[in-house]
């Protein structure tokens, strides 16, 4: 039965990736079904955009499915969600009218919303499902407050009329509806500050769903920021394209921030997720300000280094997802500190997990690199803008950008390093097992994307060119050079991935060779870690996680504000004897304590106020039902 | 082709082989400002040489990170010294990428050196990782954008290019944006290649070290491997700041000469910022960890200086 569902799952991703890869070159249909759903009937539209994320759908799709044949064996709870949830996620870039769009985002948000509650007997996975419900229904609110706007002042509720009208709408009214459809998409993306319920909602969710979540529901987020802005409503004025780069700048830095002293691995990745979405609005809201300005080939370039990097986070993020799935389903813990020494153990998740790492790092040749430098590039030419002012919030933005990226690098040697080096530093770690096969075949092939889609940028590249284009109503072509190099902007930048890789790969050989040809000693003595002198290794001899995060936790303090509580049992007889430290350093979120909690305390005041009218006196809520029709009356 | 071939195996051999001459010099020069005989700079090779011949001990905790690391380090630098242009303006390998692909790489680098720091389990080695990451990530928004203040002048941020175009234009590179962008780039370089007043390379004394910590645990040929590879960073920054912030030589030369000259002009380049090194190592002491972040700072500053400069000039 679950092997079932989960293969129905895999041929539904095939099928995804057909249908995208038809409409990323040129195919197109429309499917009305006028019956069957009230208000302007059931319509799917596939244009070249919608067939890019039903790509980036199956990219995520197809493996989490092989993997959950191995992880969740024949549980069957969640099996009729994950299948909704597969389907209505493919039904959100189709939709072509706004009732079709609401009902496919709203089944998405629900299933979503149950395969959160898998764990539905622990305390943190029902908070984690209730602050994801409130989040996603308040954006849902601003998606549909603004939809409506649009509807009504269009008078049609098809994107295709909307398309057409919007040029001739208000300058005012279009930013209203810009500002609500952004507010509503950013907030499923993850943007911060909206980003809430993603480091909490990921995680509780089973490994595989973690992996679609990250990798792929958010991207509709994305998917609906561009629909919404460069489709929809076409470029706006300047202002737009600087709020969502600047958005995008504080959501990659923060978010590889926060990743960066989290010690609960599928956490730790969920912040790595807003990070890398951050980039991806780095890249639009460069497009957005490149289009208003009316340069054109500098749009498409920010757009296709989004489309790259959404492309890109799809894969590393759901192997990344996988890969800790199997690394918790081995351990039966989440916390890096009590892992270790799982490179011995499980040797294929390990080599996955770190292709996974160094593309996620940015580190060339893998994909991550490819879709950074890009926005690098788009983000670099700033000057065509002529706009002084503006070329300083770009600067910023790079700066962002480089930090991001460094981060990153850094966080991924403390996953990487903590999780996987060294000595076990709990019995669950040491005695820890290989994934099961299928769960194996589903990270490997994401490891091969991977390394596929940062080899091949040649051929990558003009193909998200004509989505891009296709979105920006861009029709001159743009060159970008052969199959070994891509040209960036007549030769601004140029970058081979493949020559990159080639020439590692010879070094790689010669270097061996050079030193057995130099004469090296080819002698090797395995011994232990010099450890001072001591005799014996132990695992508390290891730097932790903690620890190798605390340069950071002391740079960004003023992020961090951690609180430090030491207490000490000394021996009785005497202080130079320690009995028992206990050392805790946590670390608390501005967001929670600065925005969130003054709007929450806001509301439950609010409500407070309201009780007074409460009674529960059926007698006193007649005279209330009374006393307003009199008002309605004396009105009227 | 055959030509580009042979530019890219010279320009690969400049760099390999006078990484560690470049490392000796230094060293023979801080002695000399101190007061001290000195090694002689041929020391280094001497050193690499010893370190060859003997046996390597692995610790059994470690896994094939900590054996592949000195290969992958060393292969990245290789390839680091076919994209900088070194003797011409045009390395051999211009085409595959440009200053963001070259910081990447040397990202790549770091970052299996931070894994193998943390692979033999030891405090030391996890210590000088983190730390070694965390001035990494620090210093990395300052290259990019004292490259980008470069670029806008420039117009490309194809090495190749902007080195033509300056070495062209020499009027351009007179300017405060330029100065500025130096200064950014030239205390990002001390970060990166592990010099003093941010790290110690001449320390082994566990709290004040970073560089050093990370490679406690090698020993024999992969312990030559990454001192080579360190040697061939320090040299790729000098040549990269020489070559980009002073362009004159190397992109004019052209026929049969132009490789002997080539290096003639960079040797005098680099010995000239090899005795700044120098004079700055022996008058400075070296920061607290905790203050480094304060000089990073400072260098990015710099660098948004000189961006602005660019734009208002």
């Amino acid at each position: 039965m679950a092997r079932l569902a989960y293969g129905l799952a895999a041929l539904v991703a095939v099928g995804a990736a057909a249908l995208g890869l038809h409409g990323m070159f040129g195919g197109a249909f429309t499917l009305r079904v006028g019956w069957l759903v009230p208000l302007g009937g059931l319509q799917l539209t596939l244009d070249p955009l919608a067939g890019f994320f039903l790509l980036v759908i199956a990219v995520g799709v197809a493996p989490a499915s092989v993997y959950a044949i191995g992880s969740a064996g024949g549980a069957r709870r969640g099996l009729g969600a994950y299948l909704v949830f597969v389907v209505s996620m493919c039904l959100v870039p189709l939709a072509a009218n706004m009732m079709t769009f609401a009902i496919a985002w709203e089944l998405m948000s629900l299933a979503s919303y149950l395969l959160v509650l898998h764990e539905r007997e622990s305390r943190e996975s029902l908070r984690a499902g209730w602050v994801y419900a409130v989040m996603t229904h308040a954006g849902l609110a601003c998606l549909l407050a603004g939809m409506m706007l649009l509807g009504a002042w269009t008078g049609s509720s098809e994107f295709a009329d909307w398309r057409a009208a919007a040029p001739g709408l208000g300058g005012g009214a279009r930013s209203v509806a810009f500002v609500l459809l952004a507010l509503g998409f950013a907030g499923k993306a993850g943007v911060i500050p909206l980003h809430v319920w993603l480091p909490l909602a990921h995680p509780a969710a089973p490994s595989h769903v973690s992996a679609l979540m990250s990798g792929v529901m958010i991207k509709l987020g994305v998917y609906g920021l561009l629909r919404a802005s460069f489709d929809w409503l076409g470029a706006g004025p300047p202002w737009w394209g600087v709020a969502v780069l600047i958005v995008g700048a504080v959501s990659s830095v923060i978010g590889v921030l926060y990743a960066l002293v989290e010690h609960d691995l599928k956490k730790l990745l969920a912040f790595h997720s807003i990070e890398n979405i951050g980039i991806i609005l780095i890249g639009i809201g460069a497009g957005l300000l490149y289009q208003g300005a009316g340069l054109e080939a500098l749009a498409l370039l920010g757009v296709v280094a989004a489309l790259y990097h959404t492309l890109n986070h799809a894969a590393f993020k759901a192997l990344l997802f996988l890969g800790a799935g199997a690394v918790v389903h081995a351990t039966g813990t989440r916390n890096i500190e009590e892992m270790g020494g799982l490179i011995k153990r499980m040797p294929w998740t390990a080599a996955c997990f770190l292709v996974g790492s160094a593309a996620i790092s940015a580190l060339p040749p893998l994909n991550g690199f490819v879709s950074e430098w890009l926005t690098f590039l788009a983000l670099l030419q700033n000057t065509h803008l002529a706009r002084p002012s503006l070329s300083l919030a770009f600067a910023l933005g790079i700066a962002g950008l480089a930090l991001t990226g460094g981060l990153a690098m850094a966080c991924f040697v403390k996953a990487f390093g903590i999780t996987f080096l060294a000595l076990p530093r709990s019995e669950a770690a040491a005695r820890a097992h290989e994934a099961p096969p299928s769960m194996r075949i589903a990270m490997v092939l994401l490891a091969v994307t991977c390394v596929a889609l940062g080899l091949g940028p040649t051929w990558v590249v003009p193909a998200l060119a004509t989505v891009a284009g296709a979105l920006l109503g861009n029709t001159t072509p743009v060159a970008f050079g052969d199959w070994l190099t891509l040209r960036v902007s007549d030769g601004f930048a140029t970058g081979s991935a493949l020559a990159i890789a080639a020439a590692l790969g010879v070094a790689l050989v010669a270097l061996p060779l050079g030193l057995r040809v130099a004469g090296a000693s080819r002698r090797r003595r395995a011994y232990e870690t010099w450890g001072c002198g001591r005799i014996g290794q132990t695992a508390r001899m290891e730097y932790t996680a903690t620890a190798f995060a605390n340069p950071f936790k002391r740079v960004f303090d003023f992020l961090y504000r951690p609180t430090k509580k030491l207490d000490i049992d000394f021996h009785p007889e005497s202080r130079f004897f320690v009995e028992r430290i206990e050392y805790e350093n946590p670390t608390r979120s501005i967001f929670d304590d600065w925005l969130y909690r003054p709007v929450l305390d806001g509301l439950s005041g609010v409500a407070r106020a309201a009780r007074a009218i409460q009674s529960g006196s059926a007698n006193l809520y007649l005279a209330y039902i009374l006393a307003v029709l009199l008002i309605m009356l004396v009105l009227a | 082709m055959i030509a580009a071939i042979a530019v890219a195996v010279a320009q690969v051999i400049v760099v390999g082989a006078g990484a560690p001459l470049l490392v000796g010099v230094l060293r023979t020069l801080k002695a000399r400002l101190v007061g001290r005989r000195g090694p002689s700079p041929w020391q280094p090779y001497a050193d690499l040489r010893k370190l060859l011949a003997k046996e390597v001990v692995v610790s059994t905790t470690t896994s094939w990170i900590f054996r592949a690391t000195p290969y992958v380090l060393a292969a990245t630098m290789l390839v680091a010294s076919l994209i900088v242009p070194v003797f011409l303006a045009r390395p051999p390998l211009a085409f595959p990428g440009d200053v963001i692909l070259l910081m990447y790489l040397f990202l790549l680098g770091t970052f299996f050196l931070a894994l193998a720091g943390l692979d033999a389990g030891s405090a030391f080695g996890g210590m000088g990782s983190s730390r070694e990451v965390a001035v990494a990530a620090l210093a990395e928004p300052t290259i990019i954008v004292a490259v980008f203040a470069l670029a806008m002048r420039a117009e490309t941020i194809d090495l190749a290019r902007v080195v033509e175009r300056f070495s062209r234009e020499p009027l351009l590179a007179a300017n405060p944006a330029h100065l500025l962008a130096f200064a950014a780039f030239f205390i990002v370089m001390l970060a990166e290649t592990g010099r003093l007043p941010v790290d110690n390379p001449a320390t082994h004394l566990e709290l004040t070290m970073i560089h050093e910590a990370m490679v406690l645990e090698y020993s024999g040929r992969y312990l030559a491997l990454v001192e080579w590879a360190s040697a061939m960073k320090l040299c790729l920054f000098m040549t990269l700041l020489a070559n980009l912030f002073f362009p004159w030589g190397a992109g004019g030369l052209t026929g049969p000469a132009a490789i002997p000259l080539g290096v003639l002009v960079l040797a005098g380049k680099l010995v000239l910022l090899v005795i700044a090194l120098a004079v700055l190592e022996t008058t400075v002491a070296k920061l607290r960890l905790f203050r480094v972040p304060e000089l990073l700072a400072g260098s990015f500053a710099l660098a948004i200086l000189s961006v602005m400069a660019v734009v208002l000039v």
